[in-house]
């Protein structure tokens, strides 16, 4: 049946068709769907896992016991996941093993923007990058495959535009695959004696792989000029081909690591002049070079932030103007013409609208208190990173997940009694459990006078509402093991654990204040449900009394997108308040009703 | 035939998923090559989002550029502000005059423009503007703004009304179903 798919969700049926058993991710944009989708499986065993690193131990373990076996994550998740990848690729796999690593180039919805190539080449495994939706389903079979015939994770490389673009796919039946599970001490046990004899297997596994990338039809030749040739993958081929059609020669390659040496010089002797067009970092260009072949690409496009048709047309367009690239009239005239830019606008100014916290965020009304008390705050990785915004302007540091607690560690250690009276380090409940107990567990060992607020949510909010082990749910949202934050954080040997309620201010300041004044380590809860959750009954919305309201602007200061000021007056968007009634807390006048 | 490309933008949160899955469903059934690319996680919280539609014969990208825009369909008339350089010189604009203040004018770094479907129709932009907030709550629902757009939106479309009505069962629950077949209606009778 052919059917419009989002590239995620064409992975998901990809690992249901190729048989998969076992599925463990932690959530990140643009990767989460992938799982959510799979979970709709009930061949598939899924599971949310409390972070990458987990959930790839796990699906080795599946792996080993003879399961076919998936693990997705976004880029930065493959940091966390790393330690073991790199020895994965050593002791190699029993029944298949799939990685999706989904790359972010532009940030929509991530702290960084590295190339996740880097990872394959340095662990030594291999990589495919699949184009559109029908690409991801047949790449991440064959993934699979891969994976059996050489004895190796294999890894799939997605990007925001393939994991959230949908296209059309055919789909198919599953197979069926199991393998039984056989004790071989040599094989995985990776301690030195054993792992010296893996790395040769490894270096004879990517030999053999390079000739695989030699015939394999995931890399493929389009041949229609020998004036122009372009080595491309992922999006780029698609933006390539919207730009040029069937005007230049492609090398479309699906496997981006290893590279086929031989491929490549063939492609290049076919053509005058070769092109690699890819996004971020200059990985086949350089590899392209390496073989002593003549190639451009980061000389004319970028090295940051995502492509576009428009991007490469102009990039081309500068050569072909500059009369450094000469190609047929029509393609000639096209290029040229995308650099004049000649799009109508309005000469009105537009002001931006930047994400910020819903009406009703439980995040709010603490950020507010904080700022209040003129706290220095060490932020962390969720929504409530949106507290660094105006008019809170709160958090002053985030770096990646669970560095709240470290750097807030690092930070007193070092200030001393000038910083510990007024220092917080915030990190949500599923980044807590992530990577924040092990920053916590050094609070408590190392005794850092530090004041954590945990921001229990009861979900992990910024991917889109997925349950962690605090909630109570699992992946199916069926009820599962609750971990017990505050008898978790005692259990460490914090004694002091204070429970707010970040809609009450008044509390939030009192217990701020005292947490802050302690001699000792201690930890705030601030819980409230998201807003946004289904279960979550919501007040009926106020109403500012235009007569009581004296214009003050204190209502203002909390930055909730329900309340503007109209003729002088606060007023309240009736569509987005959910009566939380923080914004009341600040009112001199009672004026909100 | 060639490809052509409408982008749907609005405010995070505004209901521009269903819309373009509503699209995409329905330029299938008509046997095009279609696709739909939008953006999920940190700018969908109350931020400026947009979603790309495109078919043809062929559809490689899965982005609209700018210029590039047969349509525009806009959820708010501060978006439909923001994207239109997107739009190609001849493109039509298909949008609700609903006002969503964004931050820098609730806190008061600036202001919200006025008159802007004034002004776009002074550059000689084709704009069709409707209060789709008033008649979606008139077909039942706030939420319905979404259909009420696409009811609008099929006047430009040569494809038959059936069509529409089956992309809309085919992805509305059933419970909401004759309030967004009522909201489509409203939508492409009102007054643009």
């Amino acid at each position: 049946m052919r059917e419009l798919m989002l590239g995620n969700k064409a992975i998901a049926r990809g690992l249901f068709e190729a048989g998969v058993c076992f599925v463990s991710s932690y959530p990140g944009t643009p990767s989460t769907e992938i799982t959510e989708e799979a979970a709709k499986f009930d061949e598939i065993y899924c599971e949310w896992a409390p972070n990458e690193k987990v959930a790839m131990e796990s699906a080795f373990g599946a792996s080993l016991a003879g399961r076919r076996a998936f693990c997705g994550q976004k880029h930065v998740g493959l940091n966390v996941a790393a330690d073991p990848l790199f020895t994965m690729s050593y002791t190699g796999v029993n029944a298949g093993l799939v990685v999706v690593v989904a790359d972010d180039a532009g940030m929509h919805s991530s702290q960084n923007e590295q190339d996740s190539r880097h990872y394959a080449i340095a662990a030594k495994v291999p990589m495919l990058e699949p184009s559109d939706s029908a690409e991801a389903l047949e790449f991440t079979k064959l993934a699979y495959e891969i994976s059996e015939m050489f004895d190796t994770p294999v890894i799939i490389k997605m990007c925001t535009r393939i994991a959230h673009s949908q296209s059309l796919v055919e789909t198919h039946e599953r197979i069926d695959v199991k393998k039984t599970y056989e004790k071989n001490i040599p094989k995985y046990v990776m301690m030195p004696g054993n792992a010296k004899k893996r790395h040769p297997i490894v270096e004879e596994r990517t030999r053999n792989l390079i000739d695989y990338a030699e015939k394999t039809p995931l890399n493929r030749e389009e041949i229609f000029s020998d004036k122009v040739g372009i080595i491309t993958s992922s999006t780029c081929y698609q933006y390539v081909k919207e730009v040029f059609g069937d005007s230049v020669s492609v090398l479309k390659l699906g496997m981006v690591n290893p590279l086929p040496p031989e491929l490549i010089k063939n492609f290049a002797a076919k053509v005058k002049k070769l092109f690699v067009v890819e996004e971020l970092d200059d990985v086949i260009e350089s590899f392209v070079k390496s073989l002593g072949i003549a190639v451009e690409g980061k000389n004319i496009l970028p090295n940051i932030d995502e492509f576009s048709q428009n991007l490469i047309a102009k990039s081309f367009g500068k050569l072909v103007d500059s009369g450094k690239l000469t190609v047929d009239g029509n393609l000639a005239d096209k290029l040229t013409n995308s650099l004049k830019t000649d799009n109508c606008e309005l000469t009105t100014d537009i002001p931006p609208r930047p994400p910020v916290m819903c009406a009703g965020c439980p995040h709010r009304g603490l950020f507010y208190t904080l700022k209040k008390n003129k706290c220095t705050v060490l932020g962390d990785i969720g929504c409530y990173t949106l507290g660094a915004v105006p008019p809170l302007g709160a958090i002053e540091m985030t770096l990646c997940m669970g560095a709240s607690i470290g750097a807030t560690h690092g930070f007193n250690k070092m200030l001393g009694k000038e910083s510990e009276n007024k220092t917080v380090g915030v990190i949500g409940d599923s980044t807590f459990v992530h990577s924040g107990m092990t920053g916590l567990a050094n609070v408590a060992y190392n005794q850092s006078n530090s004041t954590i607020i945990i921001l229990d949510n009861s979900i992990t909010g910024m991917t889109g509402h997925q349950q962690n082990p605090t909630t109570g749910f699992n992946i199916k949202g069926d009820p599962a093991g609750k971990i017990n934050l505050e008898a978790l954080v005692k259990a460490m040997g914090i004694e002091r654990v204070k429970v707010v309620d970040p809609y009450n201010l008044k509390e939030c300041d009192e217990v701020l204040k005292e947490e802050l004044k302690a001699a000792e380590p201690s930890v705030i809860i601030s819980r409230r449900p998201c807003a946004l959750l289904k279960y979550v009954k919501h007040n009926p919305p106020l109403k500012v009394n235009s007569e009581k309201c004296i214009g003050c602007k204190s209502c203002m200061k909390i930055g909730c997108p329900a309340i503007s000021m109209k003729d002088g007056k606060a007023v309240v968007d009736s569509t987005q308040c959910v009566g939380c009634n923080v914004c009341s807390q600040l009112c001199p006048k009672k004026a909100f009703e | 035939m060639k490809t052509k490309n409408i982008i749907i933008v609005g405010v995070g949160g505004q209901g521009s998923l269903l819309a373009s899955k509503i699209l995409g469903h329905l330029l299938l059934s008509q046997g095009y090559d279609v696709k739909v690319s939008e953006v999920h996680g940190m700018s969908q919280r109350g931020g400026s989002v947009i979603t790309y539609v495109r078919f043809g014969d062929k559809v490689y990208s899965p982005v609209v550029d700018k210029g590039e825009a047969d349509f525009i369909v806009s959820f708010e008339i501060l978006e439909t502000a923001r994207w239109l350089d997107y739009l190609k010189p001849d493109g039509q604009i298909v949008t609700n005059t609903q006002q969503i203040d964004p931050m820098p004018v609730i806190t008061g770094a600036a202001k919200y423009p006025e008159n802007l479907v004034e002004k776009m129709k002074a550059k000689n932009f084709k704009v069709d503007a409707m209060n789709c907030l008033e008649l979606a709550k008139k077909a039942g629902s706030q939420k319905a703004v979404n259909i009420v757009l696409l009811g609008r939106l099929s006047h430009y479309f040569d494809i038959p009304e059936e069509a529409w009505q089956k992309s809309l069962e085919a992805n509305v629950p059933p419970k909401f179903l004759e309030l967004n077949k009522k909201a489509f209606e409203l939508g492409k009778i009102a007054e643009g």
